[in-house]
C-alpha cells in the first residue's frame, strides 16, 4: 500500500535513515526495501511502527547499508501524506533555500 | 605544493616535510577506516568519533565536511582547490563558518578520503574542526595588513596550530576547546566568547605578551571570558596556555556534556579559585622546557613576512576620481574599506551577504574569481571573517575600483560591512541536525527588507545574529540584535535578544520579550530599528549605545503593544 493510500487510516508513521556510504536520505518502503523517495515510504500505524523499525534497523547496521534509523510521525495535508515536523519535510524535500537542491530537485 | 612562490606574495605558513607527512599519513589512515567501515569491520558507534576527529559530521542531507582553514588565512592556490572540490565532490558551493572555516554540505563518506588527499596537495585539511580536542585558532580578519595592529596574531596562532596537534593531553579533552587571538586595538576577532582569548600585546620594552581571558563562550550558557592573568610574556606563552588546559582536563566536567565546558568550570570554581590552580600549574611547569624559544617564534614569523609593499603615496589620484564618480563605489569605499598600514593600500571586505542571500555561502565560480582577485590585487593571499565575509587585506587604493567592479559584477560588491545587511547566519534547520528552526529565509528576509545601501548606512553600526538552535553557532547572544529560533510544538518561533555586543566591550544580550513568527520578526526588527532611529541622540549615536541610554522599555512598547 502506497504512502497515500495508507495515511488515510489514521495517525501514521515512517522508518527513515541516511544511506551510510553516501548520507543520501532513504525510507523504509513496501517489502523492507530501503527508497529514496519519500512517495515510495511505507507508512505504519503508530502502534506497530517501533515493532517493524527494530528488525529494520537491525538489518540495515548488519548489512553497513543505513545509520540513523529512526521512526517520525506522518499526517495528512490535503490528501497527501506528509511528515509532521518541519525537520523531516526538509529531509524529505531539501533545503527550503536552495530549491535547485535535494530530493525536490529531481 | 606550489602556491609559495617567492617574489610577490604575501607570507603563509607553508608546511615543511613532518607536516606533510603528517597529514598525507591521515589521509591514508582515514582511508582504511572507511573501508572498514563501509566493510562492516567498524560498528557506526566505532567510527563515528573517528569521523568526527576528521570533520565529517552526517547532516540531514548528507556528510558535511568541514576545512581548516588555519586562523581564517589562505592562499588563493588553496581556494581554488576549495572551488575544485566544490564542483567535483559538492554541489557547486562551499559555506563559510563563523570559525573562519568552510564547510561542504552534499559530501559522500566514500569520496571523504579522496577529497582529504587533494586538500592535502595544497595543505590543508579536516583536523581539529570537531571533537573534543583543541580547534582551529581564529584571529584578527586583518591580521599583518590592519594600522591598529601591535602584534601579528597568525605567528602565535600557527604555534598554537603546531604545538596542539596531536598533543596526547588535548586529544580527549572534556569538550571542544576554542581559541581566539587578537593583536590589534580594536577586537576583530570576538575574543571573550572563545574558551581562551588572547589580547596580544606589547610592554614598554616592546616586547610581545598576552592577556588571558578564560572561560568565555555562547549556548546554553553564555559567559564573557574572565581576565585570568593582565601580561603573560612571549616566552611563556605555551606554557600558561598548557597550565590552563591541564586544570581543565583535570576538573571539567565528563560526565555531563552540558557542563563540560571550561565556562562552566570557571564559573564553578570561581574566578579566584581557577586563576589559583592555573598559576600553581604554571609554577610547576613553568622552565626550559616550556620556554617559548625566541628563534622559534622568529622562523615562523619568517613565514609571515609582509609582501613586497611599493613605496606608493597614500593619496591615491585615481581613486578620488573614482569616488567622485560612482556613488555605489563610494559607498562600498566607505563601508568596505578600512585602513591599511603601508601607505596606498588598504584592506578590502567581499561581502558574502548579497541582499537576500544565504550568509556565507560562496559558489564556486565565486571563490575561483576571488582566488583570481587575490592573485591580481592581494599578493595571492585572502582571509575568512568570523562575520562570514572574505577579505583581501593588501590592495593598492589605485586598484580598488577595479577590483570592485569586478566583485559587483558577480554578486559580490555589496557595501554591507558591520551594517544591519551584514548578518551571521547559522546553517539551521535547511542542514543542520541539531537545529531546532530555519536561520537562513530569516536572515534572507530580514537582509531583502534592508536591501537599500543608503538606508543601511543611515541606521549605521548595527550587528544582526541569528542561530537556529541553542547552541549558538550564529553568534546571536552576542548581537546587537540577536535572534534564536526555537520550536513550540512544531512551529518556528524566534526569540530576540538586544545589547550584545562581540568586541572588546564584551555583552550578552538580554531578550525582549516572547518569542515571535518568522513574518512577525522580520517587522520586529525594523520597528526596533525605526524605534532606535527616533531616539538615538545624533547619527553618530550606535544601536547599542541608544539601547543603553533609553533602556529596553521603548523597543518592547513598539514591538508588544498589540499582546
Amino acid at each position: 500500500m502506497s504512502a497515500k493510500d495508507r495515511s488515510k487510516e489514521g495517525s501514521m508513521k515512517a522508518i527513515t535513515a541516511n544511506r551510510l556510504r553516501d548520507g543520501e536520505v532513504v525510507f523504509l518502503g513496501e517489502g523492507g526495501r530501503w527508497v529514496e523517495s519519500f512517495a515510495e515510504a511505507a507508512l505504519f500505524p503508530r502502534a506497530e511502527a517501533d515493532a517493524v523499525l527494530a528488525p529494520a534497523k537491525e538489518k540495515a547496521e548488519r548489512e553497513q547499508f543505513a545509520v540513523d534509523i529512526y521512526t517520525f510521525e506522518v499526517v495528512e495535508q490535503d490528501g497527501v501524506p506528509v511528515p509532521a515536523t518541519m525537520r523531516e519535510r526538509i529531509r524529505t524535500a531539501g533545503p527550503t533555500v536552495r530549491l535547485d537542491l535535494g530530493k525536490q530537485a529531481a | 605544493m606550489n602556491h609559495i612562490a617567492p617574489g610577490a606574495r604575501a607570507g603563509i605558513y607553508h608546511y615543511d616535510e613532518i607536516d606533510r607527512q603528517f597529514v598525507a599519513e591521515r589521509v591514508e589512515q582515514f582511508r582504511k577506516q572507511v573501508d572498514r567501515r563501509l566493510s562492516g569491520e567498524l560498528t557506526e558507534e566505532e567510527f563515528k568519533p573517528i569521523r568526527l576527529m576528521n570533520g565529517l559530521y552526517l547532516q540531514l542531507h548528507a556528510y558535511m565536511l568541514r576545512i581548516a582553514v588555519p586562523y581564517g588565512v589562505m592562499s588563493a592556490t588553496q581556494l581554488r582547490k576549495l572551488s575544485a572540490i566544490g564542483r567535483k565532490y559538492d554541489r557547486g558551493y562551499g559555506h563559510f563558518t563563523t570559525r573562519q572555516n568552510l564547510q561542504y554540505n552534499w559530501i559522500k563518506l566514500e569520496d571523504t578520503p579522496a577529497i582529504l588527499h587533494e586538500l592535502a596537495e595544497v595543505d590543508m585539511h579536516a583536523l581539529q574542526t570537531s571533537g573534543n580536542c583543541v580547534r582551529n585558532v581564529t584571529t584578527d580578519p586583518f591580521v599583518g595588513a590592519a594600522k591598529d595592529e601591535v602584534v601579528d596574531g597568525r605567528v602565535y596562532a600557527e604555534i598554537l596550530r603546531q604545538w596542539t596537534t596531536m598533543h596526547p593531553e588535548f586529544t580527549y579533552l572534556p569538550r571542544k576547546f576554542k581559541i581566539a587571538i587578537s593583536g590589534a586595538e580594536s577586537d576583530r576577532a570576538a575574543v571573550r566568547i572563545h574558551d581562551v582569548g588572547l589580547l596580544a600585546r606589547r610592554n614598554e620594552k616592546g616586547e610581545p605578551g598576552f592577556s588571558f581571558y578564560v572561560g568565555g563562550g555562547l549556548g546554553r550558557s553564555p559567559f564573557v571570558g574572565k581576565l585570568v592573568r593582565e601580561w603573560v610574556a612571549q616566552e611563556d606563552f605555551v606554557a600558561y596556555l598548557e597550565a590552563i588546559l591541564r586544570v581543565y582536563n583535570q576538573y571539567g566536567r565528563r560526565d555531563n556534556i552540558y557542563k563540560a565546558r571550561i565556562k562552566i568550570l570557571v564559573h564553578e570554581l570561581g574566578l579566584e579559585k581557577f586563576t589559583q590552580e592555573v598559576e600553581e600549574e604554571f609554577a610547576r611547569l613553568r622552565g626550559p622546557k616550556y620556554r617559548l624559544d625566541p628563534e622559534i617564534v622568529e622562523g615562523i614569523r619568517k613565514h609571515f613576512a609582509p609582501p613586497p609593499f611599493e613605496e606608493l603615496p597614500d593619496h591615491s589620484e585615481s581613486l578620488e576620481r573614482a569616488r567622485a564618480a560612482d556613488p555605489a563605489f563610494a559607498n562600498w569605499l566607505a563601508v568596505n574599506v578600512a585602513e591599511h598600514k603601508a601607505p596606498g593600500y588598504a584592506i578590502a571586505t567581499v561581502s558574502l551577504k548579497p541582499a537576500g542571500g544565504i550568509p556565507g555561502d560562496a559558489t564556486c565560480d565565486q571563490m575561483d574569481l576571488v582566488a583570481d582577485l587575490a592573485e591580481r590585487h592581494s599578493f595571492g593571499e585572502l582571509r575568512v571573517t568570523h562575520v562570514q565575509n572574505l577579505v583581501l587585506a593588501h590592495v593598492k587604493k589605485d586598484e580598488l575600483y577595479d577590483l570592485w567592479k569586478q566583485l559587483d559584477a558577480a554578486g559580490l560588491g555589496s557595501a554591507n560591512a558591520g551594517l544591519i545587511g551584514d548578518i551571521i547566519a547559522c546553517p539551521g534547520l535547511d542542514y543542520c541536525a541539531l537545529a531546532n528552526a530555519r536561520s537562513i529565509p530569516l536572515a534572507q528576509a530580514i537582509s531583502a527588507r534592508f536591501a537599500d545601501p543608503l538606508r543601511q548606512r543611515t541606521i549605521g553600526e548595527l550587528g544582526i545574529k541569528i542561530s537556529g538552535c541553542i547552541n549558538a553557532c550564529g553568534h546571536h547572544h552576542v548581537g546587537a540584535i540577536g535572534i534564536l529560533g526555537v520550536d513550540k510544538k512544531g512551529t518556528e518561533y524566534y526569540q530576540i535578544t538586544v545589547g550584545g555586543d562581540p568586541t572588546l566591550t564584551t555583552a550578552i544580550g538580554d531578550i525582549l520579550g516572547p518569542a515571535v513568527t518568522e513574518t512577525e520578526a522580520v517587522d520586529a526588527i525594523e520597528a526596533i530599528v525605526d524605534v532606535y532611529l527616533a531616539n538615538r541622540s545624533d547619527e553618530s549615536e550606535r544601536f547599542i549605545d541608544t539601547l543603553k541610554r533609553v533602556g529596553h522599555a521603548p523597543f518592547k512598547e513598539r514591538i508588544y503593544a498589540a499582546d
